[in-house]
């Protein structure tokens, strides 16, 4: 356990209802160990507390039972330094050039110009955006826009990059790419990464381990080991063992996502 | 220049050149109009009376004071209101019929509470653009993606630090109506007090070239006014033209 970065133990999120609803138990009691420099994603149907799961362990919610430690310390009510979060939605910052977003963070802690325009320079050079380092988000295409503020948290280096559904707005092409730009970025910079998507595909072919989780409330139905060495990229897609992968995802999934749909509706 | 504002200019020389001839072929009588060209002598000679002078210092430091005071006071309002919601659900009635209320009806009430000199105006300049700000404040932090206030905290940015550096640049195209209504409902608050009950400032004079048949003084005057207020209200307009392109927006 000593090797291990985050650890999550009895994880249970219940959101409260007034005026004589009932309460909406989303998601656990789960538990979770991520590894120093492990790629896990978390797969599962529409509504089972997989973004909750993320916002618990980030510190930006707090879970109703159950304690998350990042590095040695408990996690609560705030996100602790070394930890950085990309999320779905586009949340570059539209009045900052590229340059501008990128630095961002580290011009909050007081580091020096210098430094500030050398890790810069490196993060454009890592996500392949220093020709755009003077266009304002507005003119950048949406993974471009995903690449700054995957780059924003580059450059603060953090140990744990929490990704929910980052390429969700992507069409499959882009969606691979940046896949492959994620797995470099992830070799080079030794951090640990838990993704959020729901795309099988996408969780097969990215992933050390892919956790499946139940319908609401999510809990752990099975952690699937995907065997790939460090240096992959997305032309594992052409391995036999990668449709086997998915395959076997989708019977865990299958069920528990008709189970989702027939209670939304 | 772009094509749409050489029409624009045109448009509003051709108006201009169009009533100087109408005035100077007499269809338009002196009494009702003056030309273009006399009204731009005679704000030209005003500047060199020093009652129009003052009246011009008077009328445009209460619209400052009314304006200043409304923006800082609106932006406070607009922001605990925005963190109170219960707050708001019982204000936002008030906020919504505000402006079918006609302040200028108080303008007594305030000249027996102030005195006869210029808080009165100012007050009412300040009445008028107050919740105009208010309104685009809580319209500009409405509309601050929730995302973005997640990424504040990822950043670990405390609450002031949210705000001057993700919350008000985000909200700014939205603050910066609020700032435009803001500067032409101070200088309709103040002047238009000026024309009821006022003593000086700009409004009683162009009340007072109106009442005495000082036809010249009084398109001077109002000349003034509306260079003043659209040369305030272009440059905001340019300015927000520049930050709305860096958004991609129009």
């Amino acid at each position: 356990m000593s090797d291990s970065l985050v650890v999550a133990k009895n994880v249970t999120r219940v959101f409260r209802s007034s005026g004589g609803m009932t309460d909406v138990h989303a998601l656990g009691p789960v538990d979770l160990t991520l590894d120093n420099g492990e790629f896990f994603t978390v797969v599962g149907p529409s509504g089972c507390g997989k973004s909750t799961l993320l916002e618990i362990i980030s510190g930006l919610s707090e879970a109703t039972d159950g304690e998350v430690w990042f590095d040695g310390a408990r996690v609560r009510q705030a996100v602790p330094p070394g930890v950085g979060i990309v999320f779905q939605e586009d949340a570059s910052f539209p009045w900052l050039t590229v340059w501008e977003n990128i630095a961002f963070g580290l011009k909050r802690k007081g580091v020096e110009a210098r430094e500030i325009s050398r890790l810069v320079d490196n993060a454009l050079r890592l996500t392949g955006l220093r020709s755009f380092a003077t266009a304002y988000p507005a003119q950048l295409s949406g993974g471009m826009r995903q690449r700054v503020c995957i780059a924003r948290i580059l450059v603060l280096e953090p140990r744990l990059i929490l990704l929910d559904e980052p390429f969700g707005a992507l069409d499959q092409q882009t969606r691979l790419i940046m896949g492959d730009e994620l797995l470099k970025l992830w070799r080079e910079t030794g951090a640990t990464i838990l993704l959020i998507t729901h795309a099988l595909d996408e969780a097969t072919m990215l992933s050390d381990r892919v956790g499946v989780m139940s319908a609401r409330p999510g809990r752990f139905l099975d952690v699937v080991t995907t065997g790939w060495k460090r240096d992959r990229d997305s032309r594992v897609v052409s391995d036999p063992e990668f449709g086997k992968i998915t395959s076997h995802l989708w019977s865990l999934l299958r069920g528990e996502s008709i189970k989702a749909i027939s209670d939304q509706t | 220049m772009r094509k749409a504002t050489k029409v624009r200019i045109a448009v509003l020389l051709a108006a201009a050149v169009a009533i100087e001839i109408a005035c100077r072929a007499g269809i338009i009588k002196p009494y009702s109009m003056i030309p273009p060209t006399q009204m731009l002598v005679s704000l030209v000679k005003l500047f060199t009376t020093s009652g129009a002078v003052a009246d011009m210092k008077q009328t445009l430091s209460a619209v400052v004071i009314a304006l200043t005071s409304a923006l800082i006071v609106g932006f406070v309002v607009g922001a605990v209101l925005h963190a109170v919601p219960r707050l708001r659900r019982i204000v936002d009635p008030l906020l919504a019929t505000y402006y079918s209320v006609p302040i200028f009806v108080f303008y007594p009430v305030f000249i027996v509470a102030f005195g006869l000199n210029a808080i009165p105006k100012t007050v009412i300049g300040f009445l008028y653009a107050l919740v105009a700000v208010v309104i685009n404040t809580l319209n500009g932090l409405d509309r601050v993606p929730v995302v973005l206030w997640k990424t504040a905290k990822a950043h670990q940015l405390g609450k002031v630090s949210t705000a001057i550096h993700i919350v008000f640049p985000c909200a700014a195209p939205y603050l910066f109506t609020g700032v435009k209504l803001a500067i032409a409902y101070a200088f309709i608050g103040v002047i238009g007090s000026e024309f009821i009950l006022s003593s000086g400032g700009l409004g009683y004079r162009i009340s007072f070239a109106y009442n005495n048949f000082q036809t010249d003084v009084m398109y001077g005057l109002m000349l003034f006014v509306l260079s003043v207020v659209i040369t305030v209200n272009m440059a905001l307009y340019v300015w927000e033209r520049r930050l709305m392109k860096r958004r991609g927006e129009r």
